[in-house]
């Protein structure tokens, strides 16, 4: 009888980090088919090469550092930085964009801080942000001008191959129109773009998607609601007093909460555990802190989104927020937290 | 919903933070009632099966006992005593491999059971209730009843209560919150009543004001049992809902009554005392029954076993026999559990034996209980801390423990984890996370083991050093008041003579030296120079020597210290008017061999000088003649030293014996040491004895004076017949002296490392906290005034020999060594001179030369015999 010598526990809990990570992809279907659908299959084959790029450049930095690659590359988590970026992405976006960016997240924001678990910024998002600066016109360059039309699959695998843009196909988004004339009442109402159910054409929808995929991970327990809820409240509420102060020069909460990247930045990015706060009470003011952070920025910033800046700025606050919100632990008079303790 | 309906109106139920929900596992041997355990061929009983000091065994191999016998029995404070499981024969006391995490032996009886099972004496009480609660505690800790529930600690101290201690709420739990185990489910069922008896006890013990039964909502028929089984008593049974870690002690508290038990406390000083469901059903039996505690119900299942059940198995069981009892498939056993799957530990071999905590064993395959996957990066998910019942984050936990952070771990309050492994069971990334916490506590408190030490080790030291400063300090005034009086008696007065001749000397021959030089000056000697410092020498000497007499004529009547100064400056007066002697001597040698005119002054100078440093010698021996020898009489009687000496270690014996047995009684672990130590005193004891033995026989001759100074001066005359019929008379009395010196460097020795011995069992007494100090404290301070007694007698008698030393020989041991070294060089220039001679000089002077030689070379084997005797027989050597 060779029995195991082990440690308890000696059962373990059916959940999986592989697993988690398929739950995650999984509930990016429905907001990847909606963008397919709108705006062509650009989207559609930036996230096959971007997961490609990414599975090839993880496996690379894995060998680089001695690691067991089966073993890594089974986590998934590779594939989801992929996938996250590239639904972040125009789906105009040429290849080469996408393959600095996700080579930039895989390789230096996620490896070169020693890999899955260790990296403080949202790989994703530092790739996003990459391109952003680097290429503020291809990044900013959506489907979507007037009149909107949906380019077909010739266009879109042009688009991909980086024969420049096609005319006609391409605009601003509906954020980018609204911040561009914001209290100019007439424009605002020429702007067809604008002239979607809530948020702008086409936008809503694709919103609506990835809530109802943000709601299928909740519903699994992939990820928790304290940062999902945050982050809304944080970018609804003032979004609300401001509405309510002059309607004309802010944008309604709808508007904020269903255009953008709201809840892809809500649900599948700002909960990113790695680079998150960990404690409940901390993730609610990670979350908050995004939420309101986007909306500033919005507002007054440069930029037409601020998912990924906020995102990032929050990740850098992470650390902080965990160390002066750590739980009441039992039989303690008061939690340990901050300098102090 | 099913939990609503029994939870009741306005019941309330508190809930814990985290908590998992586990596939239970629980029909597999929960469907059928408790079965009867096996007789196995052998039991083991380990004398540990509780927390505390393990038994004192009561039989001895070979012994036939009865069912429910005493075998061992409790040792100390917090112990609890074995019995037998059945009626058998004892076949051995040793280690034996038993239930512990690393598989380690410890001291167990083996019982052989006869398959009678014939009880032995039972006392069943028919009302428990009559007696006081000290007797019940009294019959419960006899029963060797501890907690069933898990670690095992004796329940009789768990249920006394200190006088400021009230309890608010019993707390009596059923809740069984384990995947797999259902042997309190069955227990609960199948004897409810007993359980409400047992709990009956506990309340008259600790008279709480309420009684609170928690049990998990998934064994309502437990809980149906249970309340009808109390009806009528003050039992309120709680259905709480089914939650992993419901049943550990500080969330069963906080479920039924909000309270926390603060960080390292116990349950009582919030008012709460828990108690088992199986303790209560065992202190019925113990009770009623008058059945001490020798069998439990175990749960055995398993995906291994063909009859998953429970078992109501006799402590002592092998686990091996009791699978195979319940049907082993060996081929299929491939993990097996003691206790739950999340708090149990694996079992390699399954030859130990179940004892009174063991409420599971789980024989699974590797499909019920799969082999732990590959640990995977944590990605900071944080199921952990939503599942951790204490509120810890269990994340930044393993962070620090993997980094090896012990500081900012016990920061982040590692200590409060209770390990129920719940973090690690959610964990996606398959890390051991209890693993890694056991590391980082067992590491902390090695730490603090090491620490402590540290400090101890650090406390012993200077605790040394200031008892030695004491010491040294102490024997340092004792020398000197010793000195003090000896110089007492030898008067100044005879030395004023002695000293004014040895001034008058010097100045003699600092004016010789003076003329030397004049002459030297005259003839334009080369030298000079050396006559001139040899000149100054002179006049320092002479000063010297007139100061002295200018001192000793001041302090003369009631000075006792200008004595030794005088002495000093002649001797220093002695040796420079050898030396200028010398020189001189040399100088006329070499004078004579070149031919020079002037070698007959200088022949001449240097007899001068000669007869000089002769003049002086003699004086520096009148001075000290001078001065007599110290009292003998004032020394204390070596032969009194050892008798004390004697009583003292007889009785350090008497007492190292009486603790050796009262330790093997007690089956203390230093048992063997103080056996050791025992014997160690004993052979002390017997030297001394025989020491007192020889001092005794020695005593008589120790009051005798010094013998006449005629004979003193024997030794180094140069007729060695006469030196060796003076041996002959002295050797007894130098042999009685070097028997009571040697008696008394061993008795000295030996106090004094009593008293050192008892003063570190104080310093460690005191840093053990104990309270009755006051005992060692006297016993110290006896043994040190016993030395220093000791000490005392040596001390004096060293003073005596030496000084008898001096009145045998009329020298002292430099003198003797002087003359020794002399004798060696008058030699060496004799054979220098024959050799320098022997081609020039006529047969005569070669043969006057020749007997010189052998005159000088006798002299010389007397003196070293003479040096070499004294120090030999007086044993003295110089501190």
């Amino acid at each position: 009888m060779a029995l195991i010598n082990a440690s308890s526990p000696h059962t373990r809990g059916p959940v999986d980090t592989g697993m988690v990570m398929r739950q995650v992809i999984y509930a990016t279907l429905p907001g990847l088919a909606i963008l397919t659908l709108l705006f062509g299959i650009g989207t559609l084959l930036n996230v096959v090469w971007a997961i490609l790029v990414a599975v090839l450049c993880e496996a690379a930095m894995l060998r680089a550092r001695g690691r067991p690659i089966a073993l890594y590359l089974r986590d998934g988590s590779a594939v989801v930085t992929a996938v996250l970026l590239a639904l972040a992405l125009p789906p105009t976006a040429p290849w080469w964009l996408t393959f600095i960016g996700v080579a930039f997240a895989i390789i230096v924001a996620k490896q070169l801080y020693g890999g899955l678990g260790m990296n403080p910024f949202n790989p994703a998002m530092v790739g996003y942000v990459l391109l952003l600066i680097s290429f503020p016109v291809a990044m900013t360059n959506w489907v979507g001008g007037a009149p909107y039309r949906t380019p077909d699959v010739l266009e879109s695998v042009f688009q991909f191959l980086g024969h420049g843009a096609l005319d006609g196909l391409s605009g601003a988004t509906p954020l980018d129109t609204f911040r561009t004339f914001a209290g100019n009442a007439d424009a605002l109402d020429r702007m067809i773009v604008l002239h979607g159910r809530w948020a702008g054409l086409g936008w809503e929808w694709v919103n609506l998607a990835f809530l109802l995929g943000g709601l299928y991970l909740l519903f699994r327990r992939v990820i928790g609601w304290h940062i999902p809820l945050a982050f809304l409240a944080g970018l609804a509420l003032p979004a609300l007093i401001a509405w309510q102060i002059d309607p004309l020069r802010y944008a309604d909460p709808l508007f904020h909460l269903f255009s953008g990247g709201t809840m892809l930045g809500a649900f599948f990015i700002a909960t990113d555990p790695v680079s998150a706060a960990t404690s409940s009470r901390g993730r609610l003011i990670y979350g908050a802190l995004i939420g309101i952070l986007i909306w500033v920025i919005r507002t007054y910033g440069g930029y037409p989104d601020a998912v990924a800046f906020s995102v990032l700025l929050l990740n850098l606050a992470a650390p902080f927020i965990d160390y002066y919100t750590r739980p009441r632990t039992y039989g303690h008079e008061r939690a340990k937290r901050g300098a102090g303790s | 919903m099913l939990a609503r309906l029994f939870r009741g109106g306005t019941r309330e139920i508190f809930d814990f933070p985290g908590g998992i929900h586990p596939p239970e596992h629980k029909s597999e041997s929960n469907t059928t009632p408790i079965l009867p355990g096996p007789l196995p061929s052998q039991l083991i009983l380990p004398l540990n099966m509780h927390i505390g000091a393990p038994a004192r065994p009561l039989v001895q191999v070979g012994d036939k006992v009865l069912k429910g016998q005493h075998l061992a029995e409790g040792n100390g404070a917090v112990s609890a005593p074995v019995h037998a499981p059945t009626s058998g024969t004892v076949v051995a006391i040793g280690p034996r491999p038993i239930q512990h995490p690393s598989g380690m032996d410890a001291p167990c009886l083996v019982l052989e059971p006869d398959g009678e099972d014939r009880w032995g004496d039972r006392a069943p009480l028919d009302d428990p209730f009559a007696l006081s609660p000290g007797e019940l505690l009294e019959r419960i800790a006899e029963a060797g009843i501890v907690g069933l529930g898990g670690a095992g600690f004796p329940t009789s101290v768990k249920v006394s209560l200190g006088d400021h201690q009230r309890v608010r709420e019993l707390i009596v739990n059923g809740v069984e919150c384990e995947p797999f185990i259902t042997a309190d489910d069955r227990l609960m069922r199948e004897r409810a009543a007993d359980i409400v008896q047992g709990i009956q006890v506990l309340q008259y013990l600790l008279n709480p004001e309420r009684t609170l039964l928690g049990i998990e909502d998934n064994k309502p028929e437990a809980a149906a049992a249970l309340r009808a089984a109390a009806v009528g008593a003050d039992i309120d049974v709680r259905v709480v809902p089914t939650k992993y870690p419901s049943g550990g002690e500080k969330q069963l508290i906080q479920l039924l009554t909000g309270k926390e038990v603060g960080s390292g406390g116990l349950p009582i000083q919030v008012g709460v005392v828990c108690q088992n469901v199986g303790t209560a059903y065992a202190l019925k039996r113990a009770l009623f029954d008058g059945e001490p505690l020798i069998s439990r119900i175990t749960t055995v299942t398993g995906d291994a076993v063909a009859r998953p059940g429970n078992y109501e198995v006799l402590l002592g069981t092998p686990v091996a026999e009791l699978l195979q009892h319940a049907g082993v498939d060996k081929t299929r056993l491939q993990r097996l559990v003691l206790g739950g799957p999340m708090m149990g530990f694996t079992l390699h071999n399954p030859a130990i034996p179940l004892v009174k905590t063991s409420n599971c064993l789980i024989a699974a395959s590797t499909d019920l209980l799969p082999e732990p996957e590959p640990e995977q990066a944590c990605i900071r998910c944080g199921a952990c801390a939503d599942a951790c019942p204490a509120s810890l984050l269990p994340q930044q936990l393993y962070w620090y423990a993997k980094n090896d952070d012990l500081e900012r771990a016990q920061q982040q309050n590692l200590m409060d984890c209770i390990e129920c492994g719940a973090c690690a069971y959610v964990c996606p990334s398959h890390i051991p996370l209890v693993q890694y916490y056991r590391y980082a506590k067992g590491e902390i408190r090695i730490q603090a083991a090491e620490r402590a030490k540290a400090d101890r080790a650090r406390e012993r030291f200077e605790a040394r050093q200031a008892r030695v400063e004491k010491e040294q300090a102490e024997k340092e005034a004792r020398r000197r008041a010793r000195q003090q009086a000896n110089r007492a008696p030898a008067a100044a007065g005879d030395n004023a003579a002695a000293l004014k001749q040895a001034s008058l000397d010097a100045s003699k021959a600092y004016k010789a030296a003076v003329k030397a030089a004049k002459e030297a000056e005259n003839r334009g000697d080369p030298d000079l120079t050396r006559y001139q410092a040899e000149v100054e020498k002179r006049k320092t000497a002479a000063d010297q020597a007139k100061a002295a007499v200018r001192d000793a004529g001041k302090a003369a009547p009631p000075s006792t210290d200008t004595h030794p100064k005088a002495e000093a400056d002649l001797k220093k007066q002695v040796a420079d008017a050898s030396a200028a002697y010398k020189n001189a001597l040399r100088e006329a040698k070499a004078a004579l061999a070149e031919e020079r005119e002037d070698a007959a002054t200088l022949q001449s100078r240097a007899e001068t000088l000669k007869a000089e440093a002769d003049r002086l010698k003699a004086a520096l021996r009148d001075a000290r003649a001078g001065q007599p020898a110290s009292a003998p009489t004032a020394a204390p009687d070596p032969v009194e030293a050892l008798k004390k000496a004697v009583a003292e270690a007889s009785s350090a014996y008497k007492a190292a014996v009486k603790a050796t047995k009262e330790a093997e009684q007690n089956e203390a672990d230093d048992a063997a040491r103080l056996r050791a130590e025992a014997d160690r005193l004993k052979a002390k004891a017997d030297e001394l004895k025989q020491q007192l033995r020889d001092a005794k026989a020695a005593a008589p001759a120790t009051p005798k004076a010094a013998p006449s100074p005629a004979a003193a001066a024997a030794p180094t005359t140069t007729e060695p017949a006469g030196a060796g019929g003076q041996a002959s008379a002295s050797d007894e009395e130098a042999a009685k002296q070097q028997k009571r010196l040697n008696a008394l460097k061993t008795a000295y020795k030996m106090a004094h490392k009593q008293y050192k011995e008892a003063h570190s069992a104080l310093d460690r007494a005191r840093r053990d906290g104990a309270v009755d100090l006051a005992a060692m404290e006297a016993r110290v301070e006896k043994l040190k005034s016993k030395a220093d007694h000791t000490r005392d007698a040596l001390d004096a008698l060293m003073d005596e020999t030496k000084a008898s030393l001096l009145a045998h020989t009329g020298k002292d041991l430099k003198t003797l060594k002087l003359d020794a070294a002399r004798a060696e060089t008058a030699l060496r220039d004799k054979s220098d001179e024959l050799k320098r001679l022997r081609d020039t000089a006529d047969e005569d002077t070669l043969k006057r030369l020749t007997s010189e030689l052998g005159t000088l070379e006798h002299d010389a084997h007397l003196a070293r015999r003479a040096l070499k005797q004294a120090l030999e027989e007086h044993g003295l050597t110089e501190e």
